[in-house]
């Protein structure tokens, strides 16, 4: 009946000890596995059913989109930036024994765009949204905000989750863009101005394997990212209890719960992408 | 005053764990009238007018809302049935994101489409009926607790409910601002002539505004009946209660005997 209500149900009551053993964690491991995934999976299903409210939400998902895109970018210029000099300097370290110093434009170029780029990003504005978004909304839930809004028949789920998801799938591939742009150029002042690599040999190995479907499938695998790291961010704030603890809580498992699914589903998209569609 | 009843609840039970809030509360709530539901902190008013509004799920029994049952609503019937109520919660629960204005504003955005001049007018209007004209642009942080209790109240009757439900309206306020929302709930009363629940375990408030009291104890209806009942029975959880509260309304040690808590002069 509770409209946006994602209660935590099943805590063991006061006074009942619980069996203990490697099993049982294990198991009640998996069980909160299972209920945080099928919450997470109901939240984005609601998410897409209110989707069709999307042009009356128009000016909250601007401004999520503000919060979440523009307010990440100081922290993805530094990251990226150094990011991409790194690994101009890790790049000729390792290869310039055995490949012609053009291919450290390429080795960055096509590092950067299919996997730095995009899980650096997602992981450094990970942190920093989820968190964000769980300590909010988390907030809302513990005062009774979450509550209010339902009460006025007002869907929370459409008015507080869906603008973050959709701001989040929107804004992860263009702060991508922007990285991916910054990485090359850090990589591109580092290898000219410190490995003695000059411009033109530089792009000729970036031109050289250029391919298209490299920084298609960053830009996809960002969406995707920024559907997570919302997610994670809006079922961890909705699932608060607990006060200031368990707005803490919140925030800890909503930065924990982005990182491991961006990583597990990177492995999944790379073999997806570049194995698949554009292998 | 007693004509349908436009909530009912009947044979209510709600368990966390192993510990039972409700059980089997059955209530009803007349049109026009206001219901004040009295107990101890922890005796379940609060998962009642929860449940009441559709925010909690029962374990058995029903509501029923101007003759519909609750349960088996779907999401939109449910909120269309949630427009016809207000809440004022006990933490006043106002959006702390948003100004004093955009808080009473967002219901009639959401659910009248309004905007402009004409929205502007109705919240400063909204804001007038509880005496806080002009601070339409405060955030919530800058208000005191009585003040944001009022601004709770505007937001909660910014769509004219029929029906309006106060959770612990004096609960963390001073005497003099429990007395001002007192009033200002037997005011709101008289002007939109809405029916109201009042959850409370304030004796003073509850006779004050109160046409029927119910006292709760221990997830259960104790006692139903008007105010004046309330002085006069012999039912044990009142006497109770009040000992415990009011030991002047009882005459019970440490009381001055001065007479019942629910007098003529609900001040008393």
């Amino acid at each position: 009946m509770s409209n946006g209500s994602m209660e935590v149900e099943g805590a063991p009551a006061a006074g009942v000890e619980r069996p203990s053993g490697f099993f049982v964690t294990l198991g009640g491991a998996a069980l909160d596995f299972i209920r945080e995934a099928g919450a997470g999976g109901i939240l984005f299903w609601r998410g897409l059913l209110s989707m069709g409210r999307l042009p009356r939400s128009l000016p909250l998902v601007f401004e999520q989109m503000r919060r979440i895109g523009v307010e990440s970018l100081p922290l993805v210029i530094i990251t990226s930036i150094f990011t991409g000099a790194v690994t101009a300097v890790q790049a000729a370290y390792q290869l310039r024994e055995f490949v012609p110093e053009q291919y450290i434009g390429t080795a960055i170029y096509k590092s950067v765009t299919i996997e730095l780029g995009p899980v650096l990003t997602a992981l450094v504005v990970g942190c920093r949204v989820s968190a964000s978004i769980a300590a909010e909304l988390g907030t809302m839930r513990v005062t009774e905000q979450v509550d209010a809004m339902e009460a006025m028949a007002i869907d929370p789920v459409r008015y507080l989750a869906m603008p973050r998801i959709v701001a989040g799938l929107i804004m992860l591939p263009i702060v991508t863009v922007f990285a991916d742009a910054l990485a090359i150029g850090g990589g591109f002042v580092v290898s000219n101005a410190s490995l003695g690599i000059s411009p033109s040999t530089f792009v000729n190995g970036m031109k050289m394997y250029f391919f298209a479907g490299d920084v298609f499938g960053g830009l996809i695998k960002a969406f995707v990212f920024g559907g997570i790291i919302t997610l994670m961010g809006c079922l961890a704030g909705f699932r608060t209890s607990g006060g200031a603890v368990g707005v803490g809580q919140a925030a800890t498992r909503a930065v924990v719960a982005s990182c491991v699914l961006i990583l597990v589903s990177d492995y999944v998209l790379a073999t997806l992408l570049f194995k698949i569609i554009f292998g | 005053m007693a004509a349908r009843p436009v909530v009912e609840v009947r044979g209510l039970w709600k368990s966390f764990g192993d510990k039972e809030a409700l059980r089997g509360v059955d209530l009803k709530l007349h049109d026009g009238e206001t219901l004040v539901v009295l107990g101890p902190s922890g005796c379940g008013k609060s998962v009642l007018l929860k449940h009441v509004i559709g925010l909690m799920e029962p374990d058995r029994g029903s509501i029923i809302v101007e003759g519909r049952d609750l349960s088996g609503l779907s999401q939109a019937e449910l909120n269309e049935i949630r427009q016809k109520f207000g809440m004022v919660f006990q933490g006043a629960a106002l959006f702390d994101s948003m100004t004093v204005g955009d808080n009473v504003a967002l219901p009639l955005r959401e659910h009248r489409g309004m905007k402009g001049e004409r929205l502007s007018a109705l919240v400063e209007e909204k804001l007038e009926l509880v005496g806080l004209k002009g601070i339409s642009s405060l955030r919530p942080a800058e208000l005191s607790g009585g003040m944001k209790k009022r601004v709770a109240l505007a937001r909660a009757i910014a769509l004219d409910p029929d029906i309006i439900l106060y959770d612990e309206p004096t609960t963390g306020l001073d005497p003099v601002m429990a007395e001002q929302i007192n009033e200002l709930i037997r005011s709101t009363q008289r002007k939109l002539n809405a029916s109201s629940i009042v959850v409370t375990h304030d004796l003073h408030s509850a006779c004050f505004t109160g046409d029927m009291v119910a006292l709760m104890d221990e997830g259960r209806i104790a006692f139903y009946g008007t105010t004046d009942e309330l002085t006069t029975t012999e039912n044990e959880a009142v006497r109770n209660f009040i000992a415990r509260g009011h030991p002047a309304a009882t005459g019970a040690p440490g009381g001055s005997g001065a007479g019942p808590a629910c007098a003529d002069d609900p001040f008393a």
